[in-house]
């Protein structure tokens, strides 16, 4: 159980004000049952559950509300028993500040459990089950983008897993939760680790931990030496640097290699979980609870009692600000995630969702609004700040002219947003938000493109079809008229023959005359 | 006689390289206009008729041959810029004379009023409409491309064209705010 130290260094990256002491050094504490649970139905990328319960419904703890709708989405459970008493679009934890479909859960206070179905032996049962039990508990990453977990544990057959890692990292400031549950769940974690190790079958497995955690490093090696593996386990101290807790960065500094570009770390047989994510993976399988709460550094210098909270999905930021004792009157900002890469909630009454790692109720000292964004000098400290080896200043000129071919060739997609360039820029230009905008403008319009071949392949199969029903309505009315003249033909033959039999008659009657 | 020699091995390259030359206009013979295929690729195939052709490509045809590029309201300015890059024009604005650049907009039929005359469902061009005669129609609204073409045929004025709502998935975030401050006015403007 040796601790190894980092391979690589990171290239470039900043050291901010840490601010991690306000919250890590009380430990985790249940945050209580809220009078009203407001759960997003989509609280991760992909696609957002739909709901299987109706306004009215009353359903038990960890009873599934939301099935998953599509490959890259989880389902949905409710946090406590109560009674549903709504399912509408409500405030969600987004920068845009729109409202999204979730369902209002009235707890009953009771708390009571639905039937669980735990798994202790999960050895005995097939990787298929076990994953489907991961999917079932609506297990998606707890580290930041909220990546469904049973996708990334089933990776493709060609692709052989060399190295787990566990990214316990948590690099930016203010936050703590993943330190908190490293020190104090660090069990729950090794278990994860365990249920990781027989789904992939890696051939080591790295823990990967920044060296201001002790604690957390002492506490993970004291739950692994409690069992021997066959796997071998090791704790890598990452030195203090942000962003070395991003995925590729701490892929590249716990094994010297880096993620190519569009790829995935699968691509490198490498699978990178967050911590969190391996606790909740644990209790789903071994426990049988589905994801319904989760860890969430509630800090910030306007809590009075800034801490690590266990918070139920769908806690209203708002009631678990005043059960830890906010000064509204000290509160200029509240952020959701870290300084770095979180963003500002428009509203306090959004809920927890599964990716609320972090909430900051600053005060105007602590987090001065941004000043005036100013000309850019050239200085070049964005360059040498980015952890992904882009070119910070060139990405914001071509952003800002819109010239998306060249911010393409520029690599703007590797660009994690990570806000390392904007912390450095002397001129205060808010970067990231550049590279979001040039994103989003880019997806937008290859979303356009899709959406307008489609309507082109349809426009030419309608114009194929009309063409095709004018040229059997004609082939249709020329056989009609056809038809029509042939009958008029027959008719003239048999007025013909009538007459002719008309004239035999006569021709007859003449001779019978004749004759008589 | 070296003259000679001269001509006859001119005229033997000559017919060597007609030869050629006249194999590959049979082999690598180029289908329809190529320019046309990526003009009309750029073009938001609304089908609307707003550039006065009927559909986009018969427009990108008379783009081709020399017509103006502005004339696309539904793609707007970003249809302009792509197109004056790929033909090396200059990017003209908008011709207000073929209609105006609107938010985009979807076709949503009231179905109640609806009287099942079909009408509708024969204007669309991309086959977005779905109903019978004498019964209610409706619209599928991921393939409408919000062309109002089927607003005129309508009898009894059921359709409405309504703005694309924005969600949280298709939200996207804004380039920062263009004002800019001199740094003493820093602490008195209002930092966004």
């Amino acid at each position: 159980m040796t601790v190894l130290q980092a391979m690589r260094k990171l290239p470039g990256g900043v050291h901010p004000a840490e601010k991690k002491t306000l919250s890590n050094s009380t430990p985790i504490e249940t945050a209580p049952i809220p009078n009203l649970l407001v759960i997003p139905c989509q609280q991760h990328i992909g696609e957002g559950a739909k709901p299987i319960v109706a306004v009215g419904d009353i359903v038990l703890k960890g009873q599934m509300i939301a099935n998953a709708d599509g490959f890259i989405s989880v389902p949905v459970h409710a946090p406590t028993s109560g009674k549903i008493i709504a399912i509408e679009k409500k405030p969600i934890p987004h920068p845009s500040g729109l409202d999204d479909l979730c369902i209002v859960l009235k707890p009953d206070q009771k708390d009571t459990w639905i039937e669980r179905n735990p798994s202790p032996d999960y050895q005995l049962l097939e990787k298929n089950a076990v994953i489907n039990i991961i999917q079932q508990s609506g297990v998606a990453g707890l580290g930041g983008a909220g990546f469904p977990t049973a996708i990334k544990v089933s990776p493709r057959p060609h692709m052989l897993i060399d190295t787990l890692i566990l990214n316990g990292v948590e690099c930016e400031p203010y936050i703590t939760s993943d330190d908190r549950l490293m020190r104090e769940r660090a069990d729950d974690i090794i278990g994860g680790m365990d249920i990781l190790i027989y789904l992939l079958n890696p051939k080591q497995c790295l823990l990967g931990v920044e060296d201001n955690k002790p604690e957390a490093i002492h506490a993970l090696q004291q739950a692994l030496a409690k069992k021997s593996r066959q796997v071998p386990c090791h704790i890598v101290e990452i030195p203090s640097r942000y962003p070395s807790g991003g995925e590729k960065q701490l892929i590249y500094l716990a094994t010297g290699k880096e993620v190519p570009s569009h790829g995935i770390p699968a691509d490198l047989g490498i699978v990178c979980q967050n911590v969190g994510t391996a606790s909740a993976i644990f209790r789903a399988v071994v426990h049988g609870e589905p994801t319904l709460s989760r860890i969430t550094t509630i800090t910030g210098e306007a809590v009075r009692k800034p801490g690590n909270y266990d918070v139920l999905i769908g806690t209203p930021i708002n009631e678990l600000l005043r059960f830890c004792g906010v000064e509204q009157k000290q509160l200029s900002r509240l952020i959701m995630g870290g300084p770095m890469m979180g963003f500002s909630l428009k509203t306090e009454t959004a809920p927890i969702i599964k990716t609320t790692n972090c909430i900051i109720a600053a005060t105007q000292r602590e987090l001065p609004p941004p000043p005036p964004e100013q000309a850019c000098i050239r200085c070049g400290m964005c360059d040498k700040a980015c952890p992904m080896h882009l070119l910070p200043q060139q990405l914001f000129w071509y952003s800002k002219a819109k010239d998306h071919d060249t911010l393409r060739s520029y690599n703007l997609f590797d660009c994690i947003e990570c806000g390392a360039c904007s912390y450095v820029c002397p001129s205060n230009i808010p970067l990231v938000q550049y590279y979001r905008a040039a994103k989003g403008d880019i997806k937008k319009q290859e979303l356009e493109q899709v959406k307008s071949d489609r309507a082109r392949k349809r426009f030419e199969q309608h114009q194929e079809r009309i063409a095709k029903q004018k040229a059997e309505r004609e082939a249709k009315l020329a056989a009609r008229t056809k038809a029509r003249s042939q009958s008029a033909s027959d008719q003239d033959n048999k007025t013909s023959e009538i007459q002719a039999a008309v004239e035999r008659v006569k021709q007859k009657k003449y001779q019978e005359s004749d004759n008589k | 006689m070296t003259i000679l020699t001269a001509i006859l091995s001119l005229l033997g390259l000559a017919i060597i390289f007609g030869a050629i030359l006249g194999f590959a206009a049979i082999r690598f013979k180029v289908d329809g206009d190529p320019i046309v295929e990526q003009i009309d690729a750029i073009l938001p195939q609304t089908q609307c008729g707003q550039c006065g052709y009927p559909g986009c490509r018969p427009y990108a045809e008379a783009i081709a041959k020399g017509d103006a590029i502005n004339k696309c309201p539904p793609g707007g300015e970003s249809t302009i810029g792509i197109l004056a890059d790929l033909l090396g024009r200059e990017a003209i604005s908008l011709d207000a004379e073929h209609g105006e650049i609107k938010p985009k907009t979807v076709a949503y039929i009231r179905e109640e009023e609806c009287i099942g005359c079909t009408k509708c469902i024969q204007a669309c061009p991309v086959d977005a409409i779905l109903g019978a005669a004498k019964q209610m129609h409706t619209i599928i609204t991921d393939e409408c491309t919000g062309c109002d073409l089927c607003l005129d045929p309508c009898p009894v004025d059921c359709i409405d064209m309504l703005p694309i709502e924005t969600t949280p998935k298709t939200w996207k975030w804004e380039q920062p705010d263009k004002t800019k401050l001199i740094i003493s006015d820093a602490n008195q403007g209002v930092a966004t």
